[in-house]
């Protein structure tokens, strides 16, 4: 509410410019975002998309300051918070931000929560610190929050502690405990990843509810498109650190433009009884991080590649105002125009 | 239930496997499943976690000792419990393909001694004949013949499962159980391995039955479909059928909770979100197991459980008392 009423309609929340963010291993230095822009908007989704050690968590990480520093480091962007910078050298500016304007849920509910605590402890430790309540006020919102997340006899499951809960309840508990402080913002890193079918879907059906009642963002991280297209506005599509295609969901289910949006899509069984394709897997897999290719980082199992590709990596190509995608392809000096790829 | 045009190659009867965890208390893992997988077909296996699917696939194998019912292979009745040379008589016929590349894979074993530990145990042929075949998997499932001498932590995950997959064809058995082999691969990854899976099968005639979460890939890999809810089957039928015209209102929840990757689709269906959750597998009551949480359910529901029975005209069974 407070992030809807104070940034107007139009203008972004957070705005994240050129971000990079590497590693320092023994085996070198992982570069692990390399250049990543997007902004989202009070009450909408993004969704960024991408197979493991694409860098979508990373990138999110980086804003709540969950990286270590070191061996991690971010390397150059910004992300601008209402106008407010939130990356750090060390650590993230000022704790008002992580957990207070921006909450976070986790892939692994079971792991992400602690277990030496009772969930309702857990739930009100971020409105003590962020709020100022007392234990009992904070203990009391605990219980209306996770009355708010679906949770049945809240009361009782407050005093309770995570291993009494299921993997669907903890991932509702975790809700809970992230929009405590009524975030602006909520990211979501693959949420419903260890969750089966029937609670994924009671899971997503939640967090809509909650974002059409309090007009905050998601950011949603996801390798499934099932769920991406269950529940984005915007899709941001990841490949080797760099985002490769951004548009809205529309445009990048129904005219993408990278051929691994396509690759991705086509290598998907689909339901649709009129439309049987075979798989079309992408051969080979992500290129090493340690080096990155200077030119695009998917040309090496792009079916397309041209010469161009492995030399110097594509600009952005707008295809709409809020629709671009960084391949060659859309070059005009290109021989192959990328609405004629197919698979079928 | 067996399907008639075909021989069953595998079949069980009532096979039940029940865990004992002390105080009295049971857990009903697989309760008196009754299935039949016909020569090269693929059955595939879909349900929640905890419902039993794992635990039917390894005690099919006698990876886990049958508490009561029978696993009969080509009209054979394997033995209620495996002593060693049962394993070494059976696993040349069946074999399986883990879920977790990762940590099926013994670390200490180059991938060499990996793939070819089952042909130098079972085929008494010499250390350079098994390394002829071994090469020659390894090249089959799309590896390199010099990936030989390495160790399994320099794999990816979708190499790692190719060397399980090797590992586990290399006795060219007539069945195998893959238990969620692409679970924890990406998507683009996963069709490789399912292409893999499916080009073997053309080539060596496998049958398989094939357990997994995701409904879409079920569909998509099996002829027949198979549900399963808290250790019971609830529908059994051909996998495009039993996928676009569910009849167990169970199957329809599951298959309603299925996304589509197509925005318009998901955006224009009903939410489907099904309360409660699975229940616990202990001690389970009577009456039809998934009462809780069923949308139709009925007072008979409670009473009695439901048999899984063949529907007139389509070739389904469904354990449901609206279809009694």
């Amino acid at each position: 509410m407070r992030g809807a009423a104070k940034s107007g309609i139009g203008s972004k929340l957070l705005e994240v410019r050129n971000l990079e963010v590497e590693f320092d291993t023994y085996g070198g230095i992982v570069k692990a975002v390399r250049g990543v822009d997007f902004s989202v908007d009070s009450g909408k989704t993004l969704a960024i998309v991408g197979e493991s050690g694409c860098g979508k968590s990373v990138t999110v990480q980086s804003m709540m300051g969950l990286i270590p520093i070191p061996p991690g480091r971010i390397t150059s962007g910004s992300a601008l918070l209402r106008g407010q910078e939130v990356l750090g050298d060390t650590i993230i500016e000022g704790k008002e931000i992580r957990g207070a304007e921006i909450g976070m849920i986790f892939q692994d509910p079971m792991t992400s929560l602690n277990p030496t605590m009772t969930i309702g402890n857990q739930i009100a430790e971020p409105l003590q610190i962020h709020r100022g309540y007392s234990y009992r006020q904070a203990f009391n919102e605990a219980i209306n929050l996770l009355d708010m997340s679906k949770i049945p006899e809240a009361a009782k499951r407050a005093k309770q502690y995570p291993f009494e809960f299921s993997g669907g309840m903890l991932q509702r508990a975790m809700i809970a405990m992230a929009i405590s402080c009524k975030p602006s913002i909520l990211i979501a890193d693959e949420p419903t990843t260890a969750l089966d079918v029937t609670i994924q879907a009671q899971i997503l059906d939640l967090m809509r509810d909650l974002q059409s009642q309090t007009g905050m963002a998601i950011i949603l991280i996801t390798h499934d498109l099932g769920v991406v297209a269950r529940m984005a506005d915007e899709v941001a599509v990841m490949y080797a650190g760099k985002i490769v295609e951004h548009g809205t969901v529309e445009d990048v289910f129904y005219r993408s433009a990278h051929p691994y949006t396509l690759g991705l899509r086509a290598a998907m069984p689909t339901n649709d009884p009129a439309n049987q394709h075979q798989l079309n897997p992408i051969e080979g897999s992500p290129p090493d991080l340690f080096s990155p290719p200077p030119g695009c980082g998917y040309c090496a199992r792009c079916p397309w590649a041209m010469s161009i590709c492995q030399k110097s990596h594509p600009e952005h190509y707008y295809l709409n105002s809020g629709h671009y995608s960084r391949c060659w392809l859309h070059h005009n000096d290109s021989e192959i125009k990328p609405n004629q790829l197919s698979f079928n | 239930m067996v399907n008639h045009l075909q021989v069953p190659i595998l079949e069980t009867q009532n096979l039940t496997r029940y865990f004992d965890i002390g105080k009295k208390q049971v857990v009903h893992a697989v309760d008196g499943v009754s299935i039949s997988v016909g020569e090269k077909e693929i059955v595939g296996l879909v349900g929640e976690s905890g419902s039993g699917k794992s635990t039917l696939g390894k005690t099919i194998l006698g990876l886990h000792n049958k508490t009561s019912g029978s696993v009969s292979f080509r009209g054979q009745v394997l033995p209620q419990k495996y002593q060693s040379k049962d394993f070494q008589k059976w696993s040349k016929k069946m074999q399986m393909i883990f879920q977790d590349p990762y940590s099926s894979l013994n670390p200490r074993m180059t991938v060499g001694e990996i793939v070819g530990e089952g042909l130098r145990l079972h085929s008494g042929s010499d250390a350079v004949k098994v390394k002829e075949q071994v090469a020659d998997w390894l090249s089959k499932v799309g590896l390199q013949a010099d990936h030989m001498s390495r160790y399994p932590h320099e794999f990816s995950g979708g190499q790692r499962q190719r060397i399980g997959i090797a590992r586990a064809l290399i006795l060219e058995p007539e069945f195998i159980v893959c238990d969620e082999p692409i679970s924890a691969l990406d998507v683009s990854v996963q069709a490789q391995v399912i292409n893999l899976l499916g080009e073997l099968k053309e080539t060596m005639g496998l049958t398989m039955l094939f357990i997994a979460h995701d409904l879409s890939m079920v569909r998509y890999v099996s002829d027949r479909m198979a549900v399963m809810y808290l250790g019971s089957l609830m529908e059994v039928g051909k996998a495009n059928e039993v996928y676009f015209d569910p009849k167990h209102p169970y199957t329809e929840v599951l298959i309603g909770s299925n996304p589509e990757p197509d925005p318009k689709v998901e955006r224009s269906r009903p939410s489907t979100a099904i309360r409660g959750e699975i229940p616990s597998p202990v001690n389970v009551p009577s009456g039809c197991r998934f009462a809780s949480r069923c949308p139709k359910v009925m007072d008979v529901c409670l009473q009695t459980t439901p048999e899984l029975i063949p529907l007139k005209d389509i070739d389904r069974s469904v354990a449901c008392h609206l279809y009694c």
